[in-house]
């Protein structure tokens, strides 16, 4: 079993060198397939693994190499798998795949074709590590890893000057999560005095519930940063900027999930402070509010699909702060799949409509693309949550927890933010895909993508799906190692209530999103009509000014600081230090010219002086090595030691 | 008043001195050759006293040696001396400065 451990986690490494050697080269089919193949036999080597974790219920655990061993400080290169990693695993390899066959598709015109592949089986690798690792310095290897190949990826168009303005921005808020993540690993070890998983949570209810609670709080602070939690929220809609496949893989499916991971991971400390639990669920709980407020107005396809999934990602917090590890871990596994798939399907349309993103420009595509059209409904009603897609199992169960536990303003939040998942999902569906043609009035042909990428993508729909159905196979694997509650409501006509209450509630989302936007009334908004001059529209259009403070009240007074740095303090202090130096040396090279006159006698009288000057030397130094215990005492006595 | 080591060393110095301030002040090349002949010999003095207050030979062994060696480079020297003075038809130091850097 081991040597299906190594191949899952080390074949996207050697499909990312593959890729890489032809880096610098025009377009090569192979430097696409070779990372895909790989991947798939990655993603075989993880199935095999399921398949023996559900069988023996057993885990694997294996020690590749030391990494650091320094006096009390051990630190292997340890992998893991167990119920949980092995999840994560399918899912990463499975999305990965699926995603690496589309991208041979959907970046075929691209002259950096090659590059993209090394850089997104790198990503593959890193979060191969991150969910693998049986420590926290791995995990956060895996995790720096993510973050730096997320950077490559949204800035992979870096002629774009938006692209590398979104890529920085990604990646300089997720250095500021990373550090509270940093304490709180730091925190962790000088507790506990190790870095492994299970050495160290089982240190820990040992500890005081300070300590515990600060662990707890800076842990979650490099998961809202992984995972675009409100206030570091603002990355994850301008990383819409890379490629669609990275969208759909990166900030979907996988890599702004690790947040949610690390949560559950840690499950056992956070078992240990309710309180930190409850503050990240109505963190969550807003945060799933708030991002589908503002994908309600949004005219930009793929934000609006990058808001559903800050929100979605709210709806795991939601259920990981309150303790049900394995309904958040669910819905991550079921989200991936018609998340990647929805943005999958926002790829065609771009392609289709020559990288259109406003659906109001679109309309009545689904003639035209009808393979895209059924997909993406498909994926939206799973989003949506209707019965018997995966959404209506993961999420709804989210829905319950939070009415189970009491907590009911978290749960009428996730409620109404479910009716409007529901609405804005079903715009964009209708907007894109139904109604008049509005794309002829700009002259697009759309067509259809390339068969084979609607191939490789049909997993996913399958997914989308079926994955409700293996709820209760997944409930008894995962709990092996998280908390096994059940969330059962105890009266069965308050259980029918509420789940066909939630049913009505978004059927009718849906119902009045199709109505208000399949009408023949829809134009290109143009800035005029009643609506978009309103407060509210503006408010949630311009994501609550949020960006706006940031640019204003942080990113302007910073630089100015900078500039007051760079002027004051690095050009007058440091350089001119430095600067001062070299200039000393230079001056004693100019002044001392003179000894090099070439006379003679001169040359002879620096001589002398030298030899002079070496005597005196050994002279004082020789009294003082006669007399060192009276030149002690008098050092003693002046204050020298 | 018997004559001991400390009056030999006293001399040496004295010696060595006055071939030293001959060496900074002279610019006349076959003056300098003395100072250097002088320091040397100041040197030797303090070989033969040392060694002779140790009752060890070594030392006068080394002056002997110092003897031949400042023998030889003054006849070298001397050499050069009067080639530069055939060419140049001067020995003042200040006029050799060809090794100017």
């Amino acid at each position: 079993m081991e040597m299906f451990l190594y191949i899952a986690l080390f074949a996207p490494l050697v499909g990312s060198m593959f890729a890489a050697l032809f880096s610098a080269k025009p377009k090569t089919l192979i430097a696409g397939i070779i990372p895909s193949a790989l991947l798939f036999v990655s993603f075989i080597a993880s199935s095999i693994l399921l398949v023996y974790v559900l069988q023996t219920g057993s885990s694997i655990h294996v020690e590749m190499m030391t990494w650091m061993a320094t006096g009390e400080l051990y630190i292997p290169f340890g992998f893991v798998v167990d119920q949980v990693s092995v999840t994560m695993m399918m899912v990463v390899t499975l999305v990965s795949t699926v995603v690496h066959v589309y991208a041979i598709g959907y970046m075929s015109h691209d002259k950096s074709f090659n590059r993209f592949f090394a850089w997104l089986s790198a990503f593959v690798f890193s979060m191969m590590i991150l969910v693998m690792s049986d420590n926290f310095a791995g995990l956060f290897i895996g995790w720096e890893g993510v973050g730096l190949c997320s950077w490559g990826l949204i800035g992979f168009w870096y002629h774009k000057e938006s692209a590398t303005w979104a890529a920085n921005e990604a990646f300089i808020m997720n250095r500021i999560a990373d550090l509270g993540m940093l304490i709180g690993i730091f925190l962790i070890y000088w507790n506990t005095g190790t870095l492994q998983y299970d050495e160290a949570f089982a240190a820990m209810p040992a500890l005081e519930t300070d300590v515990l609670t600060w662990m707890g709080i800076f842990l979650f602070i490099g998961a809202m940063g992984k995972s675009a939690q409100f206030p570091l929220h603002t990355w994850l809609a301008d990383a819409m900027e890379g490629p669609t496949p990275v969208s759909a893989l990166i900030h979907a499916a996988t890599m702004v999930t690790a947040g949610v991971y690390l949560i559950v991971r840690a499950s056992p400390l956070y078992d240990l402070i309710p309180n930190v639990g409850l503050f990240i669920a109505s963190l969550g709980a807003f945060v799933a509010l708030f991002a589908a407020s503002m994908a309600l107005v949004n005219r930009d396809m793929k934000r609006i699909i990058a808001y559903s999934t800050l929100s979605q990602l709210g709806y795991m917090f939601a259920a990981a702060g309150l303790g049900a590890y394995w309904v958040a871990l669910f819905h991550l596994m079921a989200h991936a799949f018609f998340k990647a798939l929805l943005f999958l399907g926002a790829g065609n349309v771009m392609h289709a409509m020559k990288d259109e993103l406003d659906p109001f420009k679109m309309g009545g595509l689904k003639k035209v693309m009808k393979g895209t059209f059924i997909m993406m409904t498909v994926a939206s009603v799973a989003l949506a949550g209707i019965f018997p897609l995966a959404g209506f199992f993961s999420k709804d169960l989210i829905l319950e927890v939070a009415f189970i536990d009491n907590h009911y303003i978290i749960y009428s939040v996730l409620l109404f933010t479910a009716a409007l998942t529901a609405f804005y999902s079903f715009r964009l569906v209708a907007l894109i895909f139904h109604g008049e043609e509005r794309y002829k009035l700009f002259g697009i042909d759309p067509h259809e993508a390339y068969k084979f990428m609607l191939v490789a993508m049909s997993p996913l729909l399958l997914l989308a799906v079926i994955a409700g159905v293996f709820k209760m196979t997944y409930f008894e694997m995962v709990t092996q190692v998280l908390p096994a509650t059940e969330y059962h409501i105890d009266s069965p006509i308050v259980y029918w209530i509420i789940t066909i209450g939630t049913q009505l509630l978004v059927g009718a989302a849906i119902f009045y999103a199709y109505k208000k936007y399949t009408s023949r009334d829809i134009k290109v908004p143009d800035g005029t009509s009643a609506m978009e001059k309103s407060f509210g529209y503006k408010l949630l259009s311009n994501q609550y000014y949020i960006p706006y403070i940031y640019e204003e009240f942080v990113a302007k007074p910073y630089g100015k600081i900078s500039a007051f740095f760079w002027s004051e303090i690095d050009q007058k202090i440091i350089d001119a230090s430095v600067d001062g130096i070299a200039k000393a040396f230079y001056n004693t090279g100019e002044n001392t010219r003179e000894m090099h006159s070439g006379n003679l006698s001169t040359m002879l009288k620096w001589m002398v002086a030298g030899t002079v000057g070496m005597l005196s030397l050994a002279v004082v130094f020789g009294l003082a090595a006669r007399h060192s215990d009276g030149v002690a005492s008098i050092l003693s006595a002046i204050g020298v030691k | 008043m018997e004559i001991g080591l400390n009056h030999y060393l006293v001399l040496s110095t004295i010696l060595f001195s006055i071939g030293l301030i001959g060496v900074m002040r002279r610019k006349n090349l076959l003056m300098l050759f003395f100072a250097t002949e002088i320091l040397l010999n100041s040197v030797n003095i303090s070989f033969a006293a040392i060694s002779h207050y140790n009752g060890d030979l070594t030392g006068q062994m080394f002056a002997f040696f110092v003897i031949a060696i400042a023998a030889s480079e003054v006849a070298v020297g001397l050499g050069l001396l009067i080639l530069w003075h055939k060419r140049h038809n001067n020995i003042d130091l200040d006029s050799m400065s060809t090794m100017r850097g």
